[in-house]
């Protein structure tokens, strides 16, 4: 029971015309896994991880959280309300944070657990500060994002995700936007979340943060999965001449 | 001078009338038109082009006289207020519609996906997320709109409502002074316009980000 995989993509591809983004890609990630994916720009990463929410379709291939296919296929209608429901599951975090201008963070956290959840006002304000708590923002609960720091926006996006009790957590390059001094207060947000076992899959440019906090590392390029395994491996004995030169270049100076 | 004064405040009147009038309907056929112009259904983006293509590719003038002249051909009677307030309405509309569907379209992508992602439907996330900051985008433009609206109800002194530019253009026969007529027909719309826009100023800050 257990070892049954929370998220399992089967055979995912992805075309635009004749450009394969995604070509054939398996990937089972097991309840407390923390995968990171890696991989030069373009080779289909974000696109992967935008797949397993249906927010960029799969040409062809199966997505399923648990027992639920995700990208089923439905009428226009019963699609809305399957894959809204699905994805209260599935918390995602932005490169871009993309905290709502016009709400305060208390909002931004209670927006989605008030409409979907029925909370009341006062249960979803005792949801914001338990979320707040956990990301160390409670003081700035009756701030707007445009008066919080690049770090500050992206522990308040990680909050109204996790306000939304999910099931797996997703995070689109959540660091790389972030001034370098920023970074640190995000990644420590997120190496909590792993200890409390939270299922996350991260992509990410940072190696030093994937060989620190994941179970797993994927390395993709040009649309599959080149190589994949136990950080040690990966970043210390690669076997595939592809992921050799990609880390190469990124590892220069880290370490 | 003092003599027509009064006529033409009570002229200046139905000008606000008008501008009111047309601006609610305007407003109305602006949000639909939007709503037409950014819908899943290919039937009703069509409907909502044509719409805009139609009006903002001819003169305003000929829809007044369209609807005023040729109404009674197809068995439309209409006075000449009433004429006047929906050939209006649906002119400054289809501009209207540009403005609003700008507006909405301008609200970042990244702001429906984050409400997708945490599974509100489309609906929800256009009337909690999208169209709070769509419409502070919209504000401004408005403005402009209904600015070149109050100014453009003067064309239906063509089909002889009786407002400021028509009041202004038969006092010229008693008192043999056109300068002045319409130096003070002017000036009265110009005072309307900075009413108007202290009003969408007022209007722009509430509704400013903070």
């Amino acid at each position: 029971m257990t070892d049954r995989p929370i998220i399992d993509i089967r055979n995912a591809a992805k075309s635009y015309g004749s450009l394969e983004v995604l070509k054939d890609i398996s990937l089972q990630v097991k309840r407390g896994q923390i995968v990171a994916i890696i991989g030069p720009s373009g080779s289909g990463k974000s696109t992967l991880l935008r797949a397993i929410n249906d927010l960029d379709p799969l040409t062809s291939g199966e997505v399923w959280l648990e027992d639920t296919q995700v990208n089923k296929k439905l009428p226009t209608r019963q699609y809305e309300a399957h894959i809204n429901a699905v994805r209260q599951n599935i918390g995602m975090v932005f490169q871009h944070f993309n905290l709502f201008p016009h709400l305060n963070v208390r909002d931004n956290i209670t927006l989605a657990p008030k409409m979907l959840k029925g909370l009341s006002k006062a249960e979803a304000d005792q949801l914001a500060v338990e979320q707040l708590n956990k990301v160390g923002l409670l003081d700035r609960i009756d701030y707007y994002p445009s008066q919080l720091s690049g770090g500050q926006k992206q522990r308040v996006a990680i909050a109204r995700a996790l306000a939304m009790k999910p099931k797996v957590m997703l995070f689109d390059e959540a660091t790389s936007a972030l001034d370098p001094e920023l970074v640190e207060e995000v990644n420590l947000v997120m190496k909590q979340l792993a200890e409390e076992h939270m299922t996350m899959i991260i992509v990410t440019h940072e190696m030093g943060f994937a060989q620190d906090v994941c179970d797993r590392v994927l390395f993709m390029d040009q649309g599959v999965v080149v190589e994949e395994g136990p950080p040690e491996v990966i970043f210390k004995a690669p076997a595939n001449d592809r992921t050799k030169n990609f880390l190469r270049k990124h590892l220069k100076g880290q370490n | 001078m003092i003599r027509v004064f009064p006529f033409f405040l009570k002229a200046a009147w139905v000008t606000i009338q008008l501008s009111v009038l047309s601006c609610l309907l305007g407003l109305a056929c602006g949000a639909l038109g939007a709503a037409a112009r950014l819908s899943r259904s290919s039937a009703l983006r069509l409907a909502g082009a044509t719409y805009v293509s139609v009006i903002r590719g001819t003169p305003a003038l000929i829809q007044v006289f369209i609807l005023y002249f040729g109404g009674p051909q197809v068995g439309i009677q209409l006075e000449a207020f009433e004429a006047g307030v929906l050939a209006l309405g649906f002119n400054i509309g289809a501009y209207m519609t540009e403005t609003m569907r700008g507006a909405i379209i301008a609200v970042d992508r990244g702001q429906t996906e984050a409400a997708r992602t945490l599974g509100l439907s489309r609906f929800e996330t256009f009337r909690s997320v999208t169209l709070p900051q769509a419409l502070r985008l919209m504000v401004r433009p408005l403005g402009v709109n209904i600015n070149a609206l109050i100014k453009g109800t003067a064309l239906v002194a063509a089909i002889s409502v009786v407002e400021l530019t028509y009041t202004a253009q038969r006092y010229i026969g008693s008192t043999y002074k056109p300068f002045e007529m319409f130096f003070l027909a002017g000036a009265i719309y110009m005072a309307i316009i900075y009413v108007t826009g202290l009003g969408v100023n007022w209007l722009d800050r509430r509704v400013a980000l903070k």
